[in-house]
This record gives structure tokens, C-alpha cells and sequence, in this order.
């Protein structure tokens, strides 16, 4: 086997005379178990250490110098690092990243083709805007300023809110944060990104269930899982190199493998146990697989005591879920049911992992929390190999979602209340007068705005009935593919009413070409990740540093920059990098990280200084792959990233969580417990039960080393003070604490970081020491119940499992009861859902760009199982119209024309379509539109063309996992 | 002396197609010509495997006893390279190929082929290492850099291993003992009967 050797030299034409000369040199060990492909299986170590061995050619420097940069790659969350070879500002070469414990040198056909951005061919090159139907080349200056004029106006006749930010999962955090921060002091809420319409129902479920809302192990760390149960989630395809670690526990602990899915998916082709669901039952599912706990006594009820309140009431609710009703709701056997059961019952710990799936629902976040119900029954939770390992989707989502680049909270997720917006003023060095003063009003301030998966009822919808003053006239996409959101239509209609459509982006998007209209359109070149620097946030919550590749190709600017000149344009630049330094309108990002570090102390984003991050990607080799701690080197005892919760200050030096809540170890050292956020005791009429946890088991009902012993609440100056602790802090701390509120301060608003440490310090989470809720008061279904999707052709489930009430919700009126009441299940017959193919991501323009990806896939399809292609006389290769029920105003629905794809993928009376084409229009081929050059070589229609209406009940998520539709020879 | 070998452990393959890019990526190869590809069986039924496949580099392999301008050769390590030179397009080692590796990029319009392109486990050709030349009517020639085949190193799931063939059968031999059983060494009897060296 080859492999590296460091200070070797150039030698022989051939492999066999550079073997010849080198067979006595020093042999690292660890790079030869990295070449070997298999350090993951950690089975390899033992094996011969060969004498072969080559040394790296240095033939490169013939040619000038190679430089190589470390990024991480753009498209999902995984997190892998991406090395890549510069030879005087060109992008030559790519490759494996072997020190990164997250990909140990791998990558899926994405990250492999990331290099294409040395050609960039399709790229938006220079600033362009539509002028009579014709794209016409502008100057930056004068893009900014036409744009900046219109906004300006617009905010003029009918205010800030009828101006939408639509932000970007693309974003590296620093301009994540920057982004959020820009429509804050723009005056408007109406902003979000791509979190909302894929994990926002996970974000609400989860951390109302137990404190935070994300992934709370790692990829990493399923190496440790005794069973793996996926449901909604296809990671072969969505997050592939997430497989190296899911397949090393089947290998190795023989963990079972159980898929539930629709679909028979590539992931579903590697399970232990494949499960066959009717896309919208998970909830039914879940409850059919808990009935099986209950009834054999499987559940942990030992940590159900200490540290879950309200599992009774599920009891009662899962009670109804007899094999017999489960089977009737989601088609799944009796039998395989408890076999599910059993498997996981006697696999512990298990890890559960869930992806959009289970999120795209009405009532998506009952679905996430009966997710979570079901891991804290078995005691999964909190443990090394078990939890829930939510997989986002983009690169950056989750530090997008944490900055809350969403139309509901200001980073850190601190919400919209008056005094979080003074932390923030604070924090931004601003005074909160000012920033009010931004706003239309205090209540507009402190209310939701509009949901992206709704923008287009912001502009459709009558003006009476939005509870803001205008409809929204300016829509800026900023990073976001259109077709990622639904009813076709109708968003055609909204694009083409608008006064103004704003694109920022490194390609056009179907954004630039669907909107059927001649002027009003401006399309600005962004630089890519690969052309800029900054920190970024893996599922598993690790934060990583990008190093800039390449400088911004063509005209692009890297978004920071674009954020500087618009702020300037529009007036408040100075307030808003008054922390940061700026040069040549570019902003230092590393003051933007050291700014938010100064903020987000609710979520732990404090620690993790531009200067640890560094530190951690320059010595990636020395962290564990499985526990992703640091044995020995510059990084001792940190874990990779420094996964948030990363408390404190950086000079704190904590060295993060890398799983959540769990109480095996010192909160200084990673411990944790599930967070106090629901008060201390329950709601009167919900039994004003006690929520702290129970007992006074060191691990479980507290973590390792907590002096108190016992449950307690969160934080504050008056506590610490109460306790006895205050002394532990610094003057510089306590004087901090009191210019911000006194003994009011409490762990979240703390600028010094003081009472967090010191509650570290005694060996306590800053945030106290509750039970998870299984039951979620707050929520339109307290207890997870299953409910049919507004499409459903199950009419015999209604009304028993009916929708909810129509109602007012994010400014908006949310139709449930008043579609499902209509059957359309007789002309629509055919269930439609949608998910990833691995070559392509999101909306896909960027990876329909990279022709060695466009390649293999060259069609938009629908998949339809042979006994329904039959039935319609449908063949192979056939081109077949997918056709929408009415839309909610009883308008035509939307309807798409792609090639049928025969397959017993999917069930008989279900079609699935992959969401990642555009380009194409109900049957019209767009190709003409694009700017000269910036076509994607792939195009096709998006099967949000012909999705449908219907919104999470808690977040508006948007459901595309089970609607209708009729497929149709064409 | 190193015998290099590709094993593709069907257990592990996922289909991601990043062998196939990686190969894009570091070769430069034009659309329409896929040095490797990744093929999936049984295809959305229970039973599907996938496999990724490229020139094996047989023993003895059958391109080379059926070219009639003799433009194959095999180096030290047993790749199996070829002369883009000498090659006339004819065609025939793709009907000897057991792989179907050979690969021909569309010329004309009247079906004749260009010059046959394969697999080179990033070795390179004849001509000059790392020259120009070489890059453009083979690629990069990672051997000589003291690397492997990238589409080894960035596979997604270690499905595709890459190296010498001692090495390799080492490796998968520790994972068929995690595992309790072996299967999916896809194509290794037909390529290297006999252990081939």
C-alpha cells in the first residue's frame, strides 16, 4: 500500500523503482491506516505494516508552488473536509481530508466535484438586471444603488414590512448573522431561510421537548449505537458519508439497521429490517411501536422517574394504538411491529434518526416529539450511542437556524420580546431607542413575520386580512431556490406582482427565470464558500473553519461585502459594523465571530473564538474519531468543533458537548442535563406537577460533580447570590452583570459569562436541571395525535383523525379544515411525496451547473410502481403530466411534466418525485431566460411546481411529504 | 513489489457516485466518457446491491490479448496502461472486457471511434510523468506523486479500496470477521484468479 512520507523526494518515472529506493524509510503509522480506507473500522490497526512505500512527488513545484487550503465542503452537514491543491491562485487539484474525524477523507459525488468552481462556467458573472425582457450588464455601484432606491421608496409608501429578506442556509454563521442582523436594523421581521421548510418542525418539537432543537449526539458518535432506527430520512443519498459511520455500528456492534420510509430508498437497500409506512402516519407508527413497550414493560422506567415528566399521558394516548389500528392507519403488519418493538427494546443504547420525512407535515411537529417520546421511553437519551440524531440538510443550516436567520427570534434564539431585544442592542453596542425607532411599531417589533413557505400569500393575500400594514412588494432571495417552495402557480402570480425581485446568488436560480416578467428583476453575482473564509456549523453542532480557496471569481463579491454596500446604501452601516473592522467594503469576519461570541449565550456560541477554531482545523489529526475529543496535542480535551453548548468565554476554555444532556460527566467536561426552560413546576390544570428532575442518583437525576445533588433551576445573579456563589466572581464580572440588570441578570443575558462559569464551576448547567416534557402544553396537541394530511385519500379516517381549525397564524389566515373537507381523493388518487437524489442538493442550481454531476442524472422523473403504471397505461421513459388538486382558492392546480420512471421503489398508490430540478415551467422549457451562459446544463421541472397547500400547525413548515396528485400520459 | 488491486465491497456500497466524480474531477474527463460507474442490481427491490466498476488491471487481462496493434502494456505494479498513440479505436478490448471499462468518446457522426479511454489507477501513460501530455491523454498520474486512486481515497463508505492487493485483501478480510460473513469482494475471482500477481 502507498503511502506518505513527509520530507521525502521526487523520484522514478514509476511506482516500482520509487519502491525500490525507499523500502527502509520510517513508515507513519497513522497515515497508513488512513490510506488503507479503513481507520474507521479500527480493525485494520493490527494488520501488517508494510515496507512499501512512495514518497510524495514533488514534481508540483516544477510548475510553482502548490499551496493546499482546508475547507469544508458546501453542500451538506456532515461536515467534511475538503483540502484543496492551489497553484498561484488557481484551484488544481482536490484531496481526501484523512485528518477530519467526520469524513476521514471521504466525500458522496458532490463533495468529490466541489472543484469544479475552478471553472465556474455557469456562474452569474457580473451584476445584471432585466430591462424589457433583456439582461442587461450594470456596474455594482449602480446595482446598489437602483436597489437600494426601491427599497428605500418602498419603505417610503408602504413600510419596512412590505420588504422580505430571504436569507440562506449557504451562509457561513458570520454572514448568517450579519444577515440577521441586517433586516433587524432594516426595521422588519419578515426574513427567514431554508430552516423552515426543513427542520423548523424539529427545531420547535425537540427543544420544547427538552431544551435545544438540535442533533444531540454526532455522526461520530453512532459508532457507539447498539440498534439504529432511521425513519424519514434517506442519508445514503441526502448525507452519504454519513453512512461510513451508521455502517461501521451495523458491521461491527451487528446493530440492527430499521428504515421507515415510504419509499424503498438506497439506505432502505442496506437495513436490517425495512418498514413500509403510508407517508403522514409516523405518529400512528410511532404510537403502534410504543403500545408494544408499554405493554411488555420495555420501557426505562427508571429514567422516566427522574427525568421525564408527562409520560403518562402518553400512556393514555399510545393505549389506543392497538396493533389492529395501526396497522389499519399505516398499512404496517402487526407483526413487524413488534418485532420493531422488540428490537429496540433489547438494543439499547439505539439511536433514532429522522430527516425531512417526518418534518414535512401539518403536523410535523408531532411527529418530531412522538420521536422523541419514544427515545426517552427507552431511556436513549442523554448517552453515548443513543439520542436523536436529526440530520440537517444544508452545509450550514444549523448555524443558519441558530443565528435565526428566521421571522420569529433573534439569534441564539432569544425570541422577539422587548428584553430580547435589548441583549441584542446591547450586545450590537447600539441603544435599544434606536432600533425600535427602525420599526414601524413596537408590536410589529416583537411579532412573527412571514414564514418563507408563505411569502407568496404575503403578496397574494387581500391586505385586510395580514396583520401587517401592506402586502410585501420587494422580495430579495438571498441564497434560496425558489423551487424549493410550493404551489407553482401561484408563486408565479406573487413574483410577477411584485414591484421588485432581488437575486443574490452565485447562479441565477429559477428565481431569475419564472417570475414571466420584462423588468424589475436584478440578479448580483455572490461569491461562493470557496472564495471566502469563516466558521461553519456541522449537524453534530461542531463549528469548523473555512479558509479562502480562491478569491471571488468573475465579478462576485462575497456576501459580507454585499451586506456592507447595501447597509450603506440604505443608512445604517455604521450602527451595524460599529464592532467590526471594514475594509474596501469588506468586512473582518473574524470580528463579526468575536461579536456574536459576545451574544449568543443561550446556545453556548461563546467559546468557540475564531482563534480555538483555527487551532482545532490545524490539528484535526489529533482528535478521537469516535468520541471526538483531543488526546494530547495543542487541543487536549477539547472535543472537535467545540459542539455547542460551548459555554463561557473562549479564555473559559470549555471544551463543548458533544452529546446533549448527558449527566455521565462534569458539565465542565461536556455533561449536561436537560435544560429547566418550562418553569418548575407544571400548569395548574396540566396537574402542577414538580418539573425539576426526581432523586439523587449522581448520572442521572444530576450531572457528575453538581454540588446541589439535585434538580434545579436555571440561573440567575439573585440564585448565585442565594447560594452563596456570588464571591466567585470577578469584579470586571460583577461589575457587568449589574450595569445589565442586577440581580435580574441571569445566564442568558450575562455579558461577562460570569454566571455561567461559576455554575460550571460548582458543577451545574448554567441553564438548571429540569425532565424533559413529553407532553407540550404550549402546543396546539399537547400530547403528539395523529392527523391526516389536508390531501388525503384516507376519507375513512376522517373525522377521527381530522386536521385542525383554519386560523390566523404568522400574520397570515392557515387553511386546514376548510381543505381537507374536500375530497379530492377521487380525481387525485395518487399520494405524492418528494425527496433528495445524491448527486444534486437543494434547489439544485449549483449542482446542475457541475457538469461532472449534471451528468448523471439528466432527467426530472416521477417514480410510479408498476401495478399503477399499468393501470394508466403508462411506460417506462413514458413523459407523463403529475397533476396538483385545485389550489386553496379552488383555482387550477399546479401540474409538471416529467418522464416516468416504473419501480416498486414506491408502494402502489404512491409517486414520488426528487425535488431538486427547475428550470422548466408546467411543460415550458425555460432554457431561453437565463442570462447568456449562466443556464444550468440541466434543467427540468420542480416538483414544488405541483405541491400543495398546507402548513405546520406550530411552524408553517410546509407538507410535501404526502399530498395528491394524478398522473397522466402526455 | 506492490500489486496494485480495486476491490468494491458490495456490503458498503451506497451508489453515492463520489468514485465517479472524484474521477471527474481529478482526470478532467469530458462528458459522455465515465472511466468508473457505479451499477446498481435489483434496483428499488429487496436484493439491491450496487457496485462500482472501472478497469480491473486483470492478471492477465484480455485487452491486451486481443488488441491488434498491441497498445497495452502492464507496469511493475500490474496496472494495465495503454498507448492513446497506438490505439486505432477498433473496439475489440471492449468486447474482451469483462468490466466493460474501455470507453470511447464519440468522434463523428458516422460512429467512429476516438481513441479508447480507461482506468489508469491514476498512473498515468507513456509519455513523460506529470508532463502536459500526459495529463491531457491520461490524466493526473497520482502513482507517481506517491498517491492513490482518487476514487478510492474520497469513497464515500470505504466501499472502494484502492492499493496494493495484499493491503487490500488484508483490510477486507478484518471486516468480513467484524461483519460474520463475505460477500460482496464483487468481481475479484473473474479478475485475479487464483490470488493473480
Amino acid at each position: 500500500m502507498l503511502r506518505k512520507k513527509t520530507g521525502g523526494v521526487a523520484i522514478g518515472p514509476r511506482l516500482s523503482s520509487a519502491l525500490t529506493e525507499l523500502t527502509g524509510g520510517a513508515i507513519d503509522r497513522r497515515t497508513f491506516l488512513k490510506r488503507s480506507g479503513l481507520a474507521i473500522s479500527g480493525l485494520a490497526a493490527a494488520s501488517a505494516l508494510k515496507n512499501g512505500m512512495v514518497t510524495k512527488a514533488e514534481a508540483q513545484t516544477a510548475a510553482g508552488a502548490m499551496e493546499i487550503k482546508k475547507s469544508v465542503c458546501t453542500h451538506c452537514s456532515v461536515g467534511c473536509t475538503v483540502l484543496a491543491e492551489v497553484q498561484g491562485g488557481v484551484w488544481v487539484g482536490q484531496e481526501p481530508g484523512y485528518d477530519s474525524p467526520f469524513n476521514l477523507g471521504a466525500h458522496c459525488a458532490k463533495g468529490a466535484a466541489v472543484r469544479e468552481h475552478a471553472h465556474g462556467e455557469r456562474r452569474l458573472k457580473y451584476p445584471t438586471k432585466l430591462v424589457d425582457g433583456k439582461w442587461t450588464r450594470m456596474s455594482w455601484d449602480d446595482a446598489i444603488n437602483e436597489i437600494g432606491d426601491k427599497l428605500l421608496s418602498i419603505r417610503e409608501s408602504a413600510g419596512q414590512d412590505a420588504v422580505y429578506w430571504l436569507g440562506s442556509a449557504k451562509h457561513n454563521n458570520e454572514q448568517a448573522y450579519l444577515f440577521r442582523k441586517m433586516y433587524a436594523f432594516w426595521g422588519t421581521n419578515n426574513g427567514d431561510h431554508q430552516a423552515r421548510i426543513c427542520h423548523s418542525t424539529t427545531v420547535a418539537g425537540v427543544a420544547n421537548t427538552w431544551g435545544y432543537g438540535a442533533m444531540t449526539n454526532s455522526y461520530n458518535d453512532i459508532h457507539n449505537s447498539k440498534a439504529i432506527f432511521v425513519i424519514g430520512g434517506n442519508p445514503a443519498e441526502a448525507h452519504p458519508v454519513s453512512l461510513l459511520h451508521l455502517l461501521k455500528a451495523k458491521e461491527e456492534n451487528n446493530a440492527p439497521l430499521i428504515i421507515c420510509d415510504p419509499r424503498y430508498t438506497r439506505t432502505a437497500a442496506k437495513a436490517s429490517e425495512y418498514v413500509r409506512f403510508r407517508p403522514g402516519t409516523d405518529v400512528a407508527l410511532i404510537w403502534g411501536i410504543l403500545w408494544h413497550i408499554f405493554e411488555n414493560g420495555w420501557e426505562d422506567k427508571e429514567f422516566i422517574r427522574h427525568r421525564v415528566w408527562g409520560m403518562d399521558k402518553i400512556k393514555e394516548e399510545v393505549g389506543k394504538w392497538t396493533p389492529e389500528e395501526v396497522e389499519k392507519v399505516t398499512g404496517v403488519p402487526k407483526s413487524q411491529m413488534r418485532r420493531v418493538a422488540r428490537t429496540m427494546a433489547q438494543n439499547k443504547p439505539g439511536t433514532v434518526i429522522w430527516c425531512m420525512g417526518g418534518t414535512q407535515h401539518t403536523n410535523g411537529n408531532n411527529n418530531t416529539r412522538a420521536y422523541c417520546v419514544l427515545q426517552l421511553a427507552l431511556g436513549n437519551m442523554g448517552r453515548a450511542g443513543g439520542g436523536t440524531n436529526i440530520f440537517r440538510g444544508h452545509d450550514n443550516v444549523q448555524g443558519a437556524t441558530d443565528f435565526c436567520v428566521l421571522s420569529h427570534s433573534l439569534p441564539g434564539y432569544y425570541g422577539l420580546k422587548k428584553g430580547s431585544w435589548k441583549h441584542w442592542a446591547r450586545v450590537w453596542d447600539v441603544s435599544y431607542d434606536y432600533i425600535a425607532g427602525r420599526f414601524a411599531d413596537e408590536k410589529l417589533m416583537q411579532s412573527k413575520g412571514i414564514p418563507v413557505s408563505r411569502w407568496i400569500d404575503g403578496v397574494l393575500e387581500d391586505k385586510a386580512n395580514i396583520d401587517q400594514p401592506d402586502n410585501l412588494k420587494a422580495m430579495i432571495f438571498w441564497g434560496h431556490a425558489p423551487n424549493s417552495q410550493t404551489r407553482g402557480p401561484e408563486m408565479q402570480r406573487a413574483m410577477k406582482k411584485l414591484d421588485m425581485l432581488v437575486v443574490v446568488d452565485p447562479y441565477p436560480t429559477m428565481a431569475a427565470v419564472m417570475h414571466d416578467r420584462k423588468d424589475g428583476v436584478y440578479l448580483l453575482p455572490a461569491s461562493t464558500q470557496f472564495e471566502t473564509y469563516g466558521s461553519v456549523t456541522a449537524s453534530n453542532r461542531s463549528l469548523q473553519w473555512r479558509e479562502t480557496v480562491v478569491a471571488p471569481l468573475f465579478e462576485s463579491l462575497p456576501d459580507q461585502t454585499i451586506m456592507y454596500k447595501l447597509a450603506k446604501k440604505l443608512g445604517f452601516a455604521d450602527e451595524m459594523f460599529k464592532k467590526v473592522k471594514v475594509e474596501n467594503d469588506e468586512p473582518f469576519l473574524d470580528d463579526v465571530t468575536r461579536e456574536f461570541n459576545g451574544g449568543m449565550w443561550t446556545i453556548g456560541y461563546t467559546g468557540q473564538s475564531p482563534e480555538r477554531l483555527k487551532k482545532h482545523m490545524a490539528n484535526q489529526h489529533t482528535f478521537d474519531r469516535t468520541t471526538l475529543r483531543a488526546n494530547g496535542g495543542p487541543c487536549d480535551g477539547d472535543y472537535y468543533g467545540l459542539p455547542w453548548p460551548c459555554w463561557g468565554t473562549a479564555e473559559m476554555n470549555h471544551p463543548g458537548t458533544p452529546n446533549l444532556y448527558d449527566p455521565s460527566m462534569p458539565v465542565a467536561e461536556g455533561g449536561l442535563n436537560f435544560r429547566a426552560r418550562f418553569g418548575v413546576k407544571a400548569p395548574d390544570d396540566w396537574g402542577g406537577d414538580n418539573l425539576l428532575t426526581e432523586g439523587a442518583i449522581e448520572g442521572l437525576s444530576y450531572p457528575v460533580g453538581n454540588e446541589l445533588k439535585a434538580g434545579h433551576p436555571e440561573f440567575t445573579m439573585a440564585m448565585l447570590t442565594k447560594l452563596g456563589w456570588d464571591g466567585d466572581l470577578t469584579a470586571e464580572e460583577r461589575a457587568s452583570i449589574d450595569a445589565v440588570a442586577g440581580e435580574k441578570t441571569n445566564w442568558k443575558t450575562d455579558l461577562s459569562g460570569g454566571i455561567q462559569r461559576v455554575a460550571i464551576k460548582h458543577g451545574c448547567a448554567p441553564f438548571g436541571n429540569a425532565k424533559a416534557r413529553a407532553v407540550v402544553w404550549t402546543f396546539p396537541d399537547p400530547v403528539p395525535l395523529h392527523r391526516e394530511p389536508l390531501y388525503t385519500p384516507r376519507r375513512d379516517l376522517l373525522p377521527k383523525y381530522a386536521t385542525y381549525a383554519d386560523k390566523q397564524a404568522y400574520r397570515l389566515p392557515t387553511k386546514y379544515a376548510s381543505i381537507q373537507v374536500n375530497d379530492y381523493s377521487k380525481d387525485f388518487p395518487t399520494i405524492l411525496t418528494s425527496g433528495r437524489l445524491v448527486e444534486y442538493e437543494g434547489g439544485g442550481e449549483e449542482t446542475r451547473s457541475n457538469p461532472w454531476l449534471a451528468e448523471l442524472q439528466q432527467d426530472m422523473f416521477v417514480e410510479i410502481n408498476p401495478r399503477d403504471a399499468n393501470n394508466s397505461g403508462i411506460k417506462e421513459g413514458d413523459m407523463v403530466w403529475v397533476k396538483a388538486p385545485p389550489d386553496h382558492t379552488g383555482g387550477e392546480g399546479g401540474k409538471v411534466k416529467v418522464k416516468a420512471l416504473i419501480t416498486e421503489r414506491v408502494a402502489s398508490g404512491v409517486a414520488f418525485m426528487p425535488f431538486h430540478f427547475g428550470g422548466h415551467f408546467q411543460g415550458e422549457d425555460l432554457r431561453s431566460k437565463y442570462p447568456a451562459g449562466a443556464d444550468p446544463y440541466v434543467l427540468g421541472e420542480a416538483s414544488n411546481t405541483a405541491q400543495t397547500y398546507g402548513y405546520d400547525s406550530v411552524t408553517q413548515m410546509q407538507e410535501t411529504k404526502s399530498t395528491l396528485c394524478r398522473i397522466e400520459k402526455a | 513489489m506492490a500489486r496494485m488491486k480495486f476491490l468494491c465491497d458490495a456490503e458498503r456500497c451506497i451508489e453515492c457516485n463520489a468514485c465517479v466524480t472524484a474521477c471527474k474531477n481529478e482526470h478532467e474527463v469530458p462528458w459522455g466518457v465515465n472511466r468508473r460507474r457505479v451499477v446498481t442490481i435489483s434496483d428499488g427491490k429487496t436484493g439491491e446491491r450496487s457496485i462500482s466498476v472501472a478497469c480491473m488491471h486483470c492478471s492477465s487481462a484480455p485487452c491486451m490479448a486481443v488488441c491488434p496493434v498491441d497498445c497495452f502494456y502492464q507496469n511493475d505494479d500490474g496496472v494495465v496502461l495503454h498507448n492513446k498513440d497506438l490505439c486505432i479505436g477498433c473496439g475489440y478490448c471492449f468486447y474482451a472486457c469483462p468490466f466493460g471499462a474501455p470507453q470511447y468518446p464519440q468522434q463523428t457522426n458516422f460512429g467512429t471511434r476516438g481513441k479508447m479511454d480507461k482506468c489508469t489507477f491514476c498512473a498515468g501513460g507513456p509519455e513523460t510523468d506529470h508532463s502536459d501530455a500526459e495529463f491531457k491523454k491520461y490524466g493526473r498520474n497520482r502513482i507517481g506523486e506517491g498517491k492513490l486512486p482518487l476514487c478510492a481515497e474520497m469513497c464515500s463508505t470505504k466501499a472502494l479500496l484502492g492499493g496494493d492487493g495484499d493491503q487490500v485483501s488484508a483490510i477486507y478480510r478484518e471486516r468480513v470477521i467484524a461483519r460474520g460473513f463475505g460477500s460482496g469482494a464483487w468481481g475479484w475471482g473473474r479478475a485475479y484468479p487464483g490470488g493473480g500477481s
